[in-house]
């Protein structure tokens, strides 16, 4: 398989099992460099778990990953951490620290991972805080926050570090179409500014289809079809097919 | 039997990893304050009030019984010797396996259960280090200070409750409180409660960090943290008080 420059996240015969269940089997798959990459299919069949797979929060029972040129699978805890810098990760419930409120959720990494100042820090919030419209609620606890603020925090912790790769997991889940097409836009607005790799896995077709560059369809634990819009809508597989005109 | 030896394997390496990740920077001060803020200073009210209590029913247990012997004036020797060498530490840690054990099990839990733990480490943070550490820092230090509170209000409580009746003066109290105390029935069995505290902090954390369940195990872990902690104190508690007595023979009780 080819790890050159522009590949961003590669898989290479990754399978993951759960007590006995396949959830992944044998999935091959790469993602170039400042590309927007959808993963979509039914519930239940792998898509979060690819995701975890990518960022080393869990690990393939058989397989390979690289981010850019480290493969991940057996790297050490300090090198892994250096690959994870790279990246940000927004998760589907957002998993803000509930003990921290909004600015203290973002400031977090990076008074930890950077050696930036006081002032350096409180400035990367405030913007990164503006860019997702959360400027007013810094010092809120996310218990007071609705489901598509906890969305744009979540986004706005996975961007404070300034991530070359982003994963989303289900960015649009549970918010109404106008919230789910803001998030879509800063999501892509990422993609446009700053070249940033997109991973995102989704329901939402529609969404998908204004983020997506590429598209992956999962069924069965199988990578069944992957390709662009038109590809995946000529594909021989009906599940593809149906997934991606929906 | 093959699980609770492999139980006892893995809740030991929890142990070890605790040790080993608290002599490696960065040095978590910052949470380790924070943990001891939750952890000792909010438990200070429910320790000194169980204290004040037990060391008032203490003494009138203990009067009815030496004024029968006319030993009455024994009683602020049995009441501080009791609550210094024993009833102070183990009651202590009890009251903290039950209040913190089960906190640092359900926040744990709940961490895991709503990916909090995997949003640190998704932020190239030690989860560890982060959360489990600092905890357990913070029981080890907080568990002796705990003590010294639940002995001092209940020699207190002791006094209030012998003053009722007998109208003895607080510097006569004192003065036999601390008459027959040796050192070694003071400094040992305080500084045995960070034993006490370590296996506190880390049976509970160990519970909620390793949860693989959903949201019905944030419950469970609580529970299992508060009875494996407190089980595990009470046969430490044996072992301990043999230690001391062994190390300190002929002056420790």
């Amino acid at each position: 398989m080819n790890h050159d420059n522009r590949t961003a996240v590669s898989l290479e015969c990754v399978s993951k099992s759960f007590g006995g269940k396949n959830v992944l089997s044998d999935v091959s798959l790469q993602v170039a460099a400042g590309e927007a990459l959808c993963i979509l299919g039914r519930s239940g069949i792998g898509k979060s778990v690819t995701l975890k797979l990518m960022i080393a929060l869990l690990k393939p029972d058989a397989g390979k990953i690289w981010i850019e040129q480290d493969e991940i699978t057996n790297l050490t805890e300090e090198n892994l951490s250096r690959v994870r810098r790279k990246m940000g990760f927004l998760f589907q419930d957002a998993a803000l620290f509930d003990s921290l409120s909004v600015y203290e959720n973002l400031a977090l990494p990076l008074a930890r991972l950077t050696n930036k100042s006081q002032e350096e820090i409180d400035f990367m919030v405030d913007k990164v805080l503006r860019q997702v419209g959360l400027a007013a609620d810094k010092k809120t606890m996310p218990s007071e926050l609705s489901g598509g603020m906890r969305k744009r925090a979540g986004l706005a912790r996975a961007l404070v570090l300034e991530p070359k790769i982003l994963l989303a997991d289900e960015p649009s889940s549970g918010l109404d179409r106008i919230t789910a097409a803001e998030i879509d836009e800063l999501l892509l607005q990422q993609k446009t500014e700053r070249q940033t790799t997109l991973i995102v896995v989704t329901h939402d077709v529609r969404g998908a289809r204004r983020v997506g560059d590429r598209f992956a369809i999962f069924d069965q634990g199988h990578l069944v079809c992957h390709g662009t819009a038109d590809e995946v809508e000529r594909s021989d597989n009906k599940t593809a097919r149906e997934l991606i005109s929906l | 039997m093959t699980k609770i030896f492999e139980f006892i394997g893995k809740v030991s390496l929890f142990g070890f990893r605790v040790i080993a990740d608290l002599f490696r920077p960065p040095f978590e001060v910052a949470q380790i304050a924070r943990q001891l803020a939750e952890i000792g200073a909010r438990s200070v009210p429910l320790v000194a009030a169980s204290g004040f209590a037990l060391g008032a029913v203490m003494t009138l247990h203990t009067r009815s019984t030496l004024v029968t012997f006319g030993a009455e004036a024994e009683i602020p020797t049995v009441q501080s010797l009791a609550f210094f060498v024993e009833i102070g530490p183990l009651v202590a840690g009890l009251l903290l396996a039950g209040r913190v054990g089960s906190g640092i099990g359900a926040v744990l839990a709940n961490m895991r259960v709503t990916e909090q733990i995997d949003g640190i480490e998704s932020l190239s943070i030690d989860s560890f280090k982060f959360l489990v550490v600092p905890r357990v820092v913070a029981c080890v230090i907080a568990a002796p200070l705990l003590t010294l509170f639940m002995d001092f209000s209940g020699l207190l409580a002791g006094f209030v409750a012998e003053h009722a009746v007998s109208h003895i003066s607080f510097h006569l109290y004192i003065t036999r409180a601390f008459a027959s105390l040796d050192w070694a029935n003071f400094i040992p069995p305080t500084l045995k409660t960070a034993v006490f505290g370590f296996i506190i902090g880390t049976v509970s954390a160990y519970f909620g960090y390793t949860i693989n369940e959903g949201a019905q195990g944030v419950g469970k872990a609580a529970t299992n943290s508060v009875v494996l902690s407190s089980l595990l104190l009470i046969v430490s508690d044996v072992i301990l008080v043999k230690c001391i007595a062994f190390v300190f023979a002929g002056t420790a009780l």
